[in-house]
């Protein structure tokens, strides 16, 4: 298990520096320039903007740039945006808030995506079943700025039951909403991933086995067949975490939380080059080791599979 | 070499590269009957026919592609002309069929549905160009490095790794901010640039149990080429999977499209997008609705319609996946 989680390790490094690399270049080389974007409409001087280059180091070659950023990066430095805030500093504030977000959007998807799926399952061709499948079809098709609009319309605007807007980030009944918004989609692939393994594995061998030993059937569903079920959708909750921070930018923005969608938003608009390559960064890093976070976990859900 | 490309048909159906033929479909017996088996496309084809789901999704597209091609035969209303004075969201007249105000006015006093009507060819061209161009890369890519292997294989491995690592829509938000007049191509290149590396990673896992079956052994030993055995007897027996996952991201594209739209960084301006329109609405929404509702509707039936067009196709080419 260790060395397998060290090898992993070792091989994360090219594809993180790959990826820093690709999102450096893609803010660097790509049109827009971000000293002449402070200025607004103003004509700037010329002089000035020079200066504020060599400050940043944005005369340099793009690759120095990266390197230079690299060997910052090691000693914990992310930089400064224009304004001269630390972006480490920024991403501190942001962070908290997006990360209470994501687990409650995290549990709400499990919860609901999986009790769905194995509802859906278990009666797999009955009604209950295209009654889910038309559910999450339906879901699906809406996009998430659309289903954010019309619940904020909904439960806050027309019931008032929620505050349109979050106030207190750290209180999750006022996160419920936006957490429930972001997790819908998700939640229905894990409903429709759960339909199917659950009604895959209903024929399976071990599931016959433990009828025959005359296990209890709360026990043959809630361990057996759960337990073996659940593969499929850890991995897909995984590689899903990257759609959930696209998802953040929209769900923040309208309801207005200051997390890191709203600060990479804001960014990538300013074209503010430093916050957008920090932020992505971190992103990059986060979405790597939970990856290797399922992996292990692979393991622990199922015995059969042991890393060496 | 007629004897390989026969042997190739015949195998199609029941080779691994994809699951074979649903056991339990009535397609089997009636395949018995019939003398001639038939391939995988073929019983593909025959399952679909019998799904409700593929012909509702289909009639819906169809619909939807004459809209795209011909928003004239729809509305004869400018979608660009406001009437500030008489028209100021005006309200929606559910029973005036086709009418200029039948989804009523917005802000500024245009025709909501005449927006609606000529909105869907910018969304329809995205998803499907987009589509198009990231099969053609993602699968040529994934191709060459599930059946060539080694060091081109590693290369192409590891460049999809980097790419998918980035956040799909992060990205294409990092480089449609660069552009400041940001017209239907430029969308469609950026949702390519980041949406190939999914089709690579299906095409090379597929191509490489393709690479191993026996008529491939067979067409060698007979000397074809590399690009032949390749485009004639690989791909062939390899692009099913392709297909399912390209079908089902038509829809997301779609959305993607919409989004970014919507946040300002999609399709600007003078084009017509349900995107901006949703988003032009949603500052409006607590007392005129339908100024949302209506492009917001739309959008979420023309990404329906192909998801569950992409599902129909999963299950007729895929049985194992249902």
């Amino acid at each position: 298990m260790g060395r397998y989680a060290a090898r992993r390790l070792l091989q994360m490094i090219p594809i993180f520096i790959g990826t820093t690399l690709l999102i450096f270049l893609m803010v660097h080389i790509l049109p827009g320039d971000p000293v002449r974007a402070i200025y607004g409409d103003k004509a700037p001087d010329p002089a000035q903007i020079a200066q504020i280059k060599r400050e940043y180091g944005f005369d340099k070659p793009v690759l120095e740039q990266y390197f230079h950023y690299m060997l910052n990066l090691l000693k914990g430095d992310f930089g400064s945006n224009l304004a001269g805030r630390p972006v480490a500093e920024l991403m501190a504030e942001a962070f908290p808030v997006t990360l209470r977000l994501t687990l409650l959007a995290i549990t709400i998807e499990i919860i609901i995506g999986v009790g769905l799926g194995a509802w859906a399952g278990l009666r797999a061709g009955k009604a209950a079943d295209t009654g889910v499948l038309v559910f999450t079809l339906t879901v699906i098709s809406i996009p998430v700025f659309v289903l954010g609009f019309i619940a904020r319309f909904i439960f806050a605007d027309e019931l008032g039951w929620l505050p349109p807007n979050v106030q207190d980030s750290t209180d999750y009944s006022q996160l419920f909403l936006p957490a429930f918004v972001l997790a819908m989609l998700s939640m229905a692939y894990v409903a429709r991933l759960t339909r199917t393994t659950f009604a895959e594995n209903l024929r399976a061998d071990y599931m016959r086995t433990a009828l025959a030993k005359g296990l209890p059937r709360r026990r043959i569903i809630g361990v057996h067949l759960l337990r073996n079920s659940l593969i499929p959708v850890v991995t897909f909750v995984g590689t899903d975490v990257g759609g959930f921070i696209g998802g953040a930018v929209i769900t923040e923005g309208i309801f207005n939380i200051q997390g890191v969608g709203n600060l990479l938003y804001r960014a990538i608009q300013t074209s503010e080059g430093s916050t957008v390559t920090g932020v992505v960064t971190v992103l990059v890093l986060v979405i790597l080791l939970i990856n290797l976070l399922i992996d292990l976990l692979y393991a622990v859900l199922d015995p059969r599979i042991r890393y060496a | 070499m007629p004897d390989v490309t026969k042997a190739q048909t015949t195998d199609a159906a029941t080779v691994d590269a994809v699951a074979p033929p649903a056991v339990d479909a009535p397609g089997k017996q009636s395949a018995q009957q019939s003398e001639k088996p038939r391939s995988l496309w073929g019983d593909a084809w025959y399952d679909l026919r019998h799904r409700p789901m593929f012909w509702i999704s289909s009639v819906l597209l169809v619909l939807l592609l004459v809209i795209a091609a011909f928003p004239g035969w729809f509305t004869s209303v400018d979608p660009r002309d406001g009437d500030l004075v008489h028209h100021y969201l005006g309200k929606p007249q559910l029973g005036h069929f086709f009418q200029p105000d039948w989804f009523g006015y917005d802000q500024q006093g245009r025709s909501i549905y005449s927006r609606v009507i000529h909105g869907t060819r910018a969304s329809i061209l995205v998803g499907v160009c987009v589509t198009a161009a990231v099969t053609l890369i993602g699968g040529l890519l994934g191709m060459l490095a599930g059946y060539f292997g080694g060091w081109v294989d590693s290369v192409i491995s590891r460049v999809v790794d980097i790419f998918f690592g980035l956040p799909f829509l992060l990205g294409t938000m990092v480089v449609l901010n660069a552009f400041t007049e940001r017209k239907v191509y430029v969308v469609i290149l950026a949702l390519a640039f980041l949406g190939w590396t999914s089709i690579a990673r299906v095409m090379r896992s597929s191509v490489i149990t393709a690479k191993q079956a026996d008529y491939v052994t067979a067409a060698r030993a007979l000397g074809a080429g590399t690009p032949r055995i390749l485009f004639r007897h690989v791909m062939p027996n390899a692009v099913a999977p392709t297909i399912v996952v390209a079908t089902i991201a038509l829809g997301g594209y779609i959305s993607a499209e919409a989004t970014l739209s919507f946040l300002g960084l999609g399709l600007s301006d003078p084009t017509i997008s349900w995107g901006i329109d949703i988003s032009e609405g949603s500052k409006v929404i607590r007392d005129n609705p339908h100024t949302l509702l209506f492009p917001a509707g739309m959008l979420s039936l023309t990404v329906f319609a192909f998801i569950m067009l992409g599902d129909a196709v999963r299950d007729a080419l895929d049985p194992k996946l249902r």
